[in-house]
């Protein structure tokens, strides 16, 4: 029983950074229905910006903050001038410019700090059940989720983005700058998807270190309905719990193929995920 | 624009003077692959020892990456997991090897390919109705989650040290002819013309054509009395089938599988050097070819030569496929095949 207490709690923490994972994969594509395949990468800029300035100043939290900035600037410039203008031509190129961008981040990293596995701390101890690092994370999660809320719900530009993302020339003609919410956009996405890194990252980081995570954060954002926000968090955190449970008793290894087992049985049954209205299709 | 011109163009300009006798296309697809086989050899002939292993290397590439065009370019869906088909293939060749030492080379990549085909199956039906994203999304994490299968069942897939096999040379008919690594490229060779083949009249028949209408439009295509689900799992099996014959002959090549040879960023290379050497045309899979393996050795000798450390070495590759991936498709989105095609038509209109 202790065991299954474990997990669980386990499993929520990190459901937590799946969900913020999958919220932030949910964002762009709410707003240009491209799934972005470069959000690790982003979370690669965050964490390894962290490694670099925490012992340089001596502060984690310093090394947090400029992790967080770095992760949101890569996000707001790749979408400018690298993904817009690929993805305006055709959605196809769209994502595979995302592949792009995640083999440049990864072999970037690893010309620059090697394919090894570098010590990354914990922001506070991780030890025991719940420890202060797991509530740190969900506690964190929560508060991006609801803090969206609100910015999407209660806020001028909230309400810009909304518009541009639903009715582009409509948006346009009244004023908004579309383009400018864009990039918002995907600036609000990398600042989670940096925050997602890091609390994913430690105890240990590498090029590859967010390949399973962002597999987890995906099944998460298609089992909730990649347009869906409140899907995205229900499902992160089922997919944390479930994955755990997997790992716990079957192993660690058998996780990734139950993700795999388990998108394909979600959208077999329904092909836009759980919580999504089907769409009506015109020729 | 510029391609349905120098699309047309042939046909137009060429005229009864090109007229050609018009074989089957089977049959055409396969004197050229024999013609391409004999190019292979004389170039074999003129080359030493390291120019057929990396001949060889070309070869088995442009397989996968053909299969993958056939999917990506032909039907519209795109994969992650290629990677994943090519380990599939990699590991059944390596234990037939290793298991069933009696068995043929012949008989062993039937069995490479059939395998690949079921596996293909497999995850085809399963992702038949996921589309666009969801069926990337699924692919990736095939890609990531299938290199751990060797860690659960170490003791038949040897974990991450993988499986080491020894495969025959020349047969001894031919010792003193061919040298071991001469024979290699040329039953490589052999095995990736005859894939190719297979693919061109795939790609040029009537499945290829139901391929190309469900990419551009699905529903359109349903409409029209095609039926999509089958022509894209269709897509997917011959694509898995390609790349799980080009795993099974990187092993016969190599000697070796590990996990870490079939990582995420294969897949992704695969795809990127695709988009590089040119999505619409089994030509681009040549220049993508030739591209992994060339690339790959002319900076590891440059790295070298700067003395940049090993870092860099394993991760150049990387970053410059990803550079070229976004600047292609930002620039040139038909890739080299466009440029050359380009410049064809700019010759013809010249004289």
């Amino acid at each position: 029983m202790d065991h299954f207490v474990d997990l669980t709690l386990g499993g929520l923490a990190s459901g937590a950074v799946y969900a913020a994972l999958a919220l932030s994969l949910v964002i762009i594509y709410q707003a240009t229905r491209l799934v972005n395949f470069a959000q690790p990468a982003l979370a690669l800029v965050a964490v390894y910006t962290a490694a670099t300035v925490a012992p340089l100043t001596g502060s984690y939290w310093l090394g947090f903050a400029a992790a967080l900035t770095a992760g949101t600037a890569a996000g707001a410039l790749v979408e400018r001038f690298v993904v817009r203008p690929i993805a305006r031509v055709s959605r196809l190129n769209g994502i595979i410019v995302t592949l792009g961008l995640l083999l440049v981040a990864q072999g970037g990293v690893g010309m620059v700090w090697g394919n090894d596995q570098h010590g990354f701390r914990y922001a506070f101890d991780f030890v025991g059940r719940p420890s202060p690092a797991d509530v740190f994370a969900l506690a964190s999660v929560a508060a991006v989720a609801v803090l969206l809320f609100c910015l999407y719900r209660h806020t001028p530009l909230g309400l810009r983005m909304r518009a541009a993302a639903l009715h582009p020339e409509a948006a346009r003609l009244s004023g908004v700058r579309a383009g400018l919410m864009l990039t918002a956009g995907w600036a609000i996405s990398a600042l989670i998807a940096s925050l997602a890194g890091m609390l994913a990252g430690p105890p240990f980081i590498s090029p590859n270190v967010f390949d399973a995570v962002f597999v987890y954060g995906i099944t998460a954002a298609v089992v909730g309905g990649l347009d869906n926000p409140f899907g995205a968090v229900v499902g992160g955190l089922l997919v944390g719990l479930g994955m755990s449970y997997v790992s716990g008793y079957a192993g660690p290894e058998l996780a990734t193929l139950t993700a795999l087992a388990l998108v394909v049985l979600v959208l077999s049954v329904r092909p836009d995920g759980i919580l999504s209205r089907p769409a009506a299709r015109k020729v | 624009m510029s391609t349905s011109a120098t699309e047309r163009e042939p046909r137009t300009a060429g005229g009864p003077a090109r007229r050609r006798v018009d074989l089957p296309s089977p049959l055409r697809h396969l004197l050229l692959a024999a013609l391409a086989l004999a190019a292979v050899a004389g170039l074999l002939l003129v080359t030493g020892d390291l120019t057929a292993l990396r001949l060889a290397a070309v070869g088995y590439t442009m397989l996968a990456v053909a299969g993958l065009q056939l999917l990506v370019g032909g039907s519209g869906q795109v994969s992650l997991g290629h990677g994943a088909f090519m380990m599939i293939g990699a590991y059944t060749m390596a234990l037939l090897v290793l298991r069933l030492p009696m068995l043929p080379l012949a008989g062993n990549l039937v069995a490479v390919v059939a395998v690949a085909t079921v596996a293909g199956v497999a995850v085809g039906a399963a992702t038949a109705r996921l589309h666009g994203p969801y069926l990337a999304g699924a692919t990736l994490i095939l890609a990531v989650g299938l290199p751990g299968l060797t860690h659960r069942y170490h003791e038949v897939l040897g974990g991450s040290n993988g499986l080491t096999v020894r495969t025959a040379g020349a047969p001894p008919f031919l010792q003193g002819l061919v040298s071991g690594s001469e024979w290699k490229a040329l039953v490589v060779w052999t095995a990736v013309v005859l894939g190719l083949a297979v693919l061109a009249t795939v790609s040029t028949g009537r499945l290829g054509r139901r391929m190309r209408a469900v990419r551009d439009d699905e529903t359109a295509a349903a409409m029209s009395g095609i039926p999509v689900g089958a022509t894209k799992v269709t897509a997917f099996v011959v694509a898995s089938a390609a790349g799980g014959l080009a795993g099974g002959l990187q092993v016969y090549v190599l000697g070796t599988a590990t996990p870490s040879m079939f990582t995420l960023s294969l897949s992704l290379t695969l795809l990127a050097a695709l988009v590089l050497g040119g999505i619409g045309s089994m030509w681009g899979a040549l220049w993508a070819a030739l591209a992994v393996v060339y690339l790959e050795i002319w900076l590891s000798d440059a790295v070298r030569a700067f003395e940049l450390g090993k870092d860099v070495e394993n991760n150049l590759p990387i970053v410059l496929f990803g550079v070229l991936l976004i600047l292609v498709l930002r620039f040139q989105p038909l890739g080299l095949h466009g440029i050359l095609q380009r410049l064809r038509a700019l010759l013809r209109r010249a004289r």
